[in-house]
């Protein structure tokens, strides 16, 4: 199979696991069910720990080599403050992209 | 007397109906637009094309759980956990259902499965909160108004992205913007206490176990951030 069709594969079914999460109680809505109180704290801690661990390695270990105060990481603390006091994705991001530049200037 | 001055609901025109949600979306439009490039730049570092930036875009219309996995795909992940990952960052949008279900629950069928492929963070979000405060409008109109907008933006910029990614110096790390594009939609996820336990936990757990092979040291991270995260929501409850 080449990678190509397997991507796809992988998009669809994704996108299908997603629509059927996304319908799930709205198939049913006619007869008001609700999500148990206890999946509601598990379900809630998902996107922080999975982004998390999505950005945590990009920031603290570029080209595989831990690195807590190389550009990168700064750059990311710097994205951080961004990110909680002005809630403005564009902002985050080029406010980060300027600082791994500036950053990799004068350490790297 | 608030309602006073509106037209009545028989008297209102489709069109406004549909602009009213069209409107609500205008502003979040704009920090969709960096995302939806950033969207297309991660496909291309991921070795795909135009076609799958915005055939993915078209069939998953899910911002974050893209974004992951295309960004797993660019380090080579393997594709069950690719799709494992984007299937658990989305596992959330049960709650987006149940949330919303006794809103349209007046809605035909159809139309309630054809809501389901609309209801993406955004639109959910304006809409709750609409519908929550006006009894009057027509929500499914609301609703189309401002899925329809976001669904258009989310292709295109998916798309504009695999051109835009080229004319961007060199200098300019442009794969370090997916990072930076997590950070900026991690910090709204983030609410209370437990979920920064969540959060530290599963950024400590990814650095440590980075050199795992084939990625898992991230599905590991999540996991160990989720339970660390609903341990500490747990004693909290119990002190």
């Amino acid at each position: 199979m080449s990678r190509t069709l397997a991507v796809w594969i992988a998009f669809v079914v994704i996108s299908v696991g997603t629509y059927l999460f996304r319908a799930s109680f709205l198939i049913a809505a006619d007869r008001g069910t609700k999500v148990p109180e206890r999946w509601r704290t598990p379900l809630r801690m998902i996107p922080p720990a999975v982004l998390a661990a999505l950005v945590a390695p990009a920031l603290l270990r570029p080209a595989q080599v831990f690195d807590p105060f190389g550009p990168r990481a700064l750059a990311g603390l710097v994205a951080l403050v961004v990110a909680l006091v002005t809630r403005n994705i564009l902002a985050t991001i080029v406010v980060g992209l300027a600082a791994a530049v500036g950053f990799e200037l004068l350490l790297g | 007397m608030s309602g006073q001055d509106e037209p009545r609901r028989d008297q209102r025109s489709p069109i406004r109906e549909f602009g009213a949600g069209a409107a609500a979306m205008a502003p979040i439009l704009v920090g969709i637009v960096p995302l939806g490039l950033i969207g297309g730049v991660a496909t291309v570092e991921a070795g795909l094309g135009i076609a799958e930036a915005m055939g993915f875009s078209a069939l998953a219309f899910a911002g974050a759980a893209q974004l992951a996995a295309l960004d797993l795909m660019a380090r080579d992940t393997s594709l069950p956990v690719v799709v494992m990952t984007a299937l658990v960052i989305n596992v959330r949008v049960v709650m987006y259902s149940a949330s919303i279900a006794p809103h349209l629950a007046h809605l035909p069928r159809r139309r309630r499965l054809a809501a389901s492929y609309m209801l993406v963070d955004q639109v959910y979000a304006i809409s709750i909160v609409r519908f929550t405060r006006d009894a009057e409008i027509d929500r499914w109109r609301f609703f189309v108004g401002a899925a329809v907008p976001m669904l258009m933006v989310w292709v295109s910029t998916t798309g504009l992205g695999v051109l835009v990614g080229d004319a961007v110096p060199d200098a300019v790390p442009l794969a370090f913007a997916l990072p930076l594009a997590f950070i900026a939609l991690l910090v709204p996820t983030v609410t209370d206490r437990p979920g920064v336990v969540a959060a530290l936990t599963a950024a400590v757990v990814a650095t440590v176990a980075a050199p795992l092979p084939a990625n898992l040291g991230m599905p590991l991270a999540a996991t160990a951030g989720i339970l660390a995260g609903w341990i500490a929501a747990a004693r909290r409850e119990t002190v």
